[in-house]
């Protein structure tokens, strides 16, 4: 919402100053965002008068001016034709920056002649484009202010140009009267009173208007207007068309001026029909569809079924409320204007309006809202002004329907307004300020003035008398604390674990990223979404059209982008959600860990080798052991498809998965642009079960002093026999005296076949025993190795090796 | 031979043993079980006592002295194999050290866990919400009717909805207000927590993304009032700002969801594109805030005859970029390695309130 402060003085009695005016609109909640101050680069300038002028020796077009100015008299040399004894003159001194040249003023010498300064034209002012001559004032005196002649003499040239962002529920304060409403209750000034005149009538409107009872309740409740016989619409005054520059508007005719002057002035949108050019009765209806107008705007609009429109027997002439026809628009030709003034439903504008795509002054303040009790007075308002800047004689009223009635009342509770707001504001006070905000005040309820739509309920009587107090003046309180004491921890468990997993992850030597949780389809069918369910129906761009349903695909991308940065090897890693489905519920935290290239850079002591589905693994496992995992788990091969089938695994207890890690399959990696080798890592966070009983004790230590034992065995299996098997079946031999199992070394592949036979592979195992009561013998080894070698062959279908 | 002459004789044999090997070999000739010492030791036996009395202390001397300058060389030897080592061991410590990798914390998540130190430390819980939501939790709970011109402000994205399901679209949330009506309802008031987390808009330029962060702030009781958010929100700023004192000024606004509403702006200065907290006299707007509509608390199940209270929502990525000085909202969520370690924090950087939260 733009307007002038000249604009804002017509509707408040103020001294203050703008400065002031300013600091008080932001603190109402009516934010400025811009000042246009045309004035502040005049300020420099005084009124002199020229007291002798002569020819200058050496030029023929120069004079060599006298001038009398507040600093005494100046020897100023000019080349302007009507520079002469006697004229009035705005003098720009040695030192000022003249904004029109773009230049610091110094004492020149023109022509051997000193000058002390210049006297300026239109142009170098920014005033005009005039330029023939020098300003010549019809009055001012030396030394006075030329800002202040401009202001009392030509005010529309130092108006400053004031930008507020009004919230939406703020629709009365997109009309300058209530802006100055709400500086007057805030204690700016007075608003000065709106006269409405009593337009007389001279014949009946010979337009008839008629809402179609669809309409009548909802869409359109009031529809008025007049015709005005006789006018002359030629350009609107200087003034007037001085302030619709300054916000921004082009002027175009007096008329068409008139309509957005009350627009901006009393957010009052009006239309102007060129009443030659409608045929019959104005009827306002929903459109049936398919109907199709020429706006105003140039552009042809087809009417949806619903749509509320106003058309006579040539068509449609109005999207009502939104835009007008072009056909029936008025122009310099125009004699008899019919003058609409109406109240429309904001929603239906609304929905009228985000469908055709049209975004005017009149739909942004309809489907705000508008004062409906001002139809009439604001018709009454233009029919004078129309009258008084194009002549004519004004027809009788012409109406249907009525203001709807929006009376309603509030309580206010003085105490509770002090409790919410947290200031002590005297009931006094507060009837004030809701008084000069226009409410009626009966008894403790208060009913809001017609031009408050927003206005609902008592919570809405608090926030206007607490804006208009200044929340500026708020004074902090403390918030107690809810119990007294050391605070209690705050933190569910699984809000920890994912910090746990960041902190872990990030502890391992991962870059963590955000990355985006909208994908690309491509990217995201790779990884088992890309469904409609998680579709995005208006994506901001085609890479962006999915919710991501694994963290891998992003964090893939992520690692395209620094590859081609010339970073191969890399560490990213992500802890955030993803979406399974496009249901609220739908929606999974996961820790992803991604692994490309080489474990390290170069070096002296050969440490760099490409990552491999162990290094995903063991970072898994640290990452399940810091969440709480159970150590026994189950390794199987039921991964996705995006993982490489035979080097990658999953982690669960039963059909409970907690994580998956292997080698990413190297045609996803293809897809996705990556050089490989990439290994990954994802871990369910919210499958990995919580204890059953949260305690800090720990188990009591069961350690002994006897003893312990470690005995090594190699056995020859088949090659797709899976080390865990082993290990498993060992542990199983005894499980009181084997404290540990572990594969510590296998022997595979060609050699390893021609050795031990094709499809053949040693695998070796090493097993710890831990005894309790007593020392081992070499007998009890022997038993108990006898029986590890006798499970582990029976489970694995192998022998020991020889 | 007399004892004298043995002495010598093996003195100098020690001394001029060069190598471990040559020393035992003097050793095992003077000391051994058939050294030259141990022989004469043996005649012993033989001896009237008075002759066995003077010559074996005599003899015993001998042998010690003699295994004494043995073992000083055998010393000295050993020392002088080991400086050997030593001098041939030298390496280039100029050397870079084995490689190890260097993890970090983006800053979204270190900032997430500042807010929630010094919230957790104001008695608030963290609040989650899902990120697709229904109309319903993003808008009308919050007061924002479907036709309201908030709705459109908010550049909204929808989700498909498939053909026959006549629900209105679910939503990506556009803020984390939301999450207040959740938690309200789960637990009813008294209630405070704050609910950090993504959020999105149909928005991307130089200085917005279509996906950003919230943290959502909601204090309920029975008699909670503007002045205790403002306070609430100072001993924030100062908290996370790590400043001694910081001016926020609140500015009337409209929020649909609370009432009254304001903005608010915190003083700064901006010193050679260095922005300082706490001085100075610029103002910047860091968040929006209010009083709860009754209208939300109704619709949370919660009676706002007897409960009120305030909520706040402010930009996560935007005050980690005031506090730790990134220029580019963006980047934050490109993965760009240079920037993840430049502007990222050490694994076990975690911020807590009794050590300060940054370093």
């Amino acid at each position: 919402m733009k307007f002038t402060l000249s604009w804002l003085k017509d509707h408040l009695e103020t001294e203050a100053p703008l400065d002031d005016i300013l600091y008080a609109l932001t603190d109402l909640g009516l934010e400025v965002e811009e000042v246009v101050n045309p004035a502040a680069k005049l300020t420099p300038f005084t009124i002199a008068k020229v007291l002798h002028a002569e020819q200058h020796p050496d030029a023929d077009r120069l004079r060599v001016c006298r001038v009398l100015t507040d600093e005494g008299e100046k020897q100023i040399v000019c080349g302007a034709p009507n520079a002469r004894a006697g004229i009035t003159v705005v003098l720009c001194k040695p030192g000022d920056y003249v904004p029109g040249i773009d230049t610091t003023l110094g004492v020149g010498k023109i022509r051997g002649v000193e000058s002390h300064g210049m006297m300026a034209s239109e142009r170098e002012l920014e005033l005009s484009d005039e330029h023939n001559g020098i300003i010549e004032l019809p009055s001012g005196e030396v030394g006075d202010k030329f800002v202040d002649w401009l202001a009392a003499n030509r005010p529309g040239t130092v108006d400053p140009m004031i930008h507020i962002k009004i919230t939406p529920n703020r629709p009365d304060a997109l009309g300058v009267r209530g802006i100055a409403r709400d500086l007057a209750a805030r204690g700016l000034g007075t608003l000065k009173p709106l006269d409405i005149p009593v337009i007389a009538g001279a014949f009946d409107c010979p337009i008839t208007v008629r809402i179609d009872p669809a309409l009548k309740t909802k869409g359109c409740p009031h529809f008025a207007g007049r015709l005005i016989r006789g006018v002359k619409n030629g350009p609107s005054p200087d003034w007037l068309q001085q302030r619709l520059k300054a916000i921004g508007l082009r002027p175009i005719s007096a008329l068409v001026d008139i309509t957005n002057y009350f627009t901006f002035g009393l957010n009052r949108p009006l239309h102007v029909f060129d009443a030659a050019k409608v045929t019959g009765v104005l009827r306002i209806h929903p459109a049936q569809g398919g109907e199709q107008m020429l706006a105003l705007d140039g552009k042809t609009y087809t009417l949806s079924p619903g749509m509320m429109a106003i058309s006579d027997d040539n068509g449609v002439e109005s999207l009502a409320g939104i835009m007008g026809g072009d056909l029936s628009g008025c122009t310099p030709e125009t004699t008899d204007v019919f003058l609409e003034s109406a109240w429309w439903d904001p929603i239906t504008i609304a929905a009228t309006g985000r469908a055709l795509r049209i975004n005017s002054d009149a739909r942004y303040r309809f489907e705000r809202g508008v004062d409906p009790a001002f139809t009439l007075p604001g018709l009454d308002l233009a029919t004078q002004m129309v009258l008084d800047l194009c002549g004519g004689e004004p027809s009788h009223l012409a109406q249907d329907g009525a203001a709807i009635i929006t009376t309603r009342a509030y309580r206010l509770d003085p105490a509770r307004v002090i409790s919410l707001v947290g200031m002590d504001i005297p009931e006094a006070e507060q009837r004030a300020t809701l008084t000069a905000l226009g409410f009626t005040l009966n008894g403790d309820m208060a009913s809001p003035p017609s031009w408050r739509p927003d206005v609902l309920g008592e919570a809405d009587l608090v926030e206007e008398v607490a804006r208009v107090a200044s929340l500026s003046k708020l004074v902090g309180k403390a918030l107690p604390r809810a119990e007294p004491g050391v605070p209690r921890p705050i933190l569910t468990p699984l809000q920890q674990r994912e910090r746990m997993a960041r902190r872990t992850i990030a502890a391992l030597g991962y870059n963590e990223c955000v990355t985006y949780s909208f994908i690309d389809e491509a990217a995201a069918r790779l990884f088992g979404g890309g469904g409609d369910a998680v579709r995005v129906d208006n994506p901001i761009s085609s890479e962006m059209s999915h919710l991501r349903p694994d963290l891998l695909p992003g964090l893939l991308r992520a690692a395209a982008r620094n590859q081609a940065r010339g970073f191969m090897d890399l560490s990213l890693a992500e802890i955030g959600p993803v979406f399974t489905g496009g249901e609220p519920e739908e929606q999974q935290l996961q820790a992803t860990g991604l692994l490309v290239g080489q474990v390290a850079p170069r070096d002296p002591y050969g440490s760099r080798r490409p990552v491999d589905v162990f290094d995903a693994k063991a970072d898994v496992e640290t990452v399940l052991s810091a969440l709480g995992a159970p150590s026994r788990v189950q390794i199987t091969r039921k991964v996705a498809g995006w993982w490489h089938p035979g080097r990658s695994g999953a982690i669960g207890l039963g059909p409970n998965v907690m994580a998956s890690f292997g080698e990413v399959h190297p045609k996803v990696l293809a897809e996705m642009g990556v050089k490989g080798p990439a290994v990954a890592f994802t871990v369910f966070v919210a499958a990995i079960p919580l204890p059953k009983v949260k305690t800090p004790t720990r188990p009591a230590l069961a350690i002994s002093d006897l003893q312990a034992v470690e005995r090594d065995f190699a056995f020859v299996v088949d090659k797709s026999v899976e080390g865990l098997t082993a290990v498993n079946a060992a542990l199983g031999a005894d499980k009181a005296l084997i404290a540990s199992a572990r594969i510590f070394d296998q022997f595979t592949g060609e050699k390893a076949e021609a050795q031990m036979g094709a499809g053949k592979k040693s695998i070796a195992l090493t097993v710890r025993l831990q005894p309790t009561d007593r020392t081992l013998t070499e007998a009890d080894i022997e038993a108990v190795s006898a029986k590890i070698i006798e499970k582990v062959a029976k489970a694995t279908g192998g022998t020991l090796r020889g | 031979m007399d004892l004298t002459t043995l002495r010598a004789k093996y003195i100098e044999a020690v001394a001029a043993a060069a190598t471990e090997a040559a020393l035992e070999d003097v050793r095992l000739a003077a000391l051994g079980k058939k050294g030259e010492i141990s022989a004469l030791m043996a005649t012993l036996g033989k001896m009237d006592p008075d002759q066995r009395k003077a010559a074996g202390a005599a003899m015993n001397l001998l042998r010690d002295e003699i295994d004494a300058a043995l073992r000083a060389k055998k010393a000295g030897l050993a020392d002088a194999a080991l400086n050997e080592r030593l001098r041939s061991e030298w390496l280039d410590v100029t050397l870079p050290g084995r490689p190890r990798p260097h993890g970090t914390i983006h800053p979204v998540s270190q900032v997430m866990e500042e807010l929630t130190a010094i919230f957790a430390d104001m008695g608030f819980a963290v609040a989650e919400g899902p990120q697709v939501e229904s109309d319903w939790y993003n808008f009308d709970a919050l007061n924002i009717p479907p036709e309201h011109p908030a709705r459109q402000e908010h550049d909204t994205f929808f989700m498909h909805r498939a053909p026959g399901d006549n629900r209105p679209p679910h939503v990506l949330r556009t803020h984390t207000s939301p999450v207040q009506i959740r938690a309200m309802t789960e637990n009813g008031a008294p209630i405070r927590v704050i609910a950090p987390g993504r959020v999105y808009r149909m928005d991307m330029d130089q200085t917005h993304t279509p996906m950003f962060h919230q943290v959502e702030g909601l204090a309920i009781d029975r008699d909670i009032s503007m002045a205790n958010l403002k306070w609430t929100l100072e001993e924030f700023c100062r908290a996370f700002f790590e400043v001694d004192r910081v001016e926020l000024r609140f500015r009337a606004s409209h929020f649909p969801f609370t009432e009254p509403s304001a903005e608010v702006d915190i003083r700064y200065s901006n010193v050679g594109g260095q922005l300082r907290i706490g001085e100075g006299d610029k103002w910047m707007e860091i968040l929006g805030s209010g009083m709860v509509h009754p209208k939300v608390l109704a619709a949370a199940g919660v009676d706002p005859d007897k409960w009120q209270g305030f909520a706040f929502g402010m930009g996560i990525d935007r005050i980690a970029m005031l506090k730790y000085g990134i220029p580019d909202l963006r980047a934050f969520f490109e993965s760009d390695l240079r920037w993840l370690r430049h502007y990222g924090f050490a694994a076990l950087d975690m911020p807590d309130l009794a050590g300060g939260l940054s370093r």
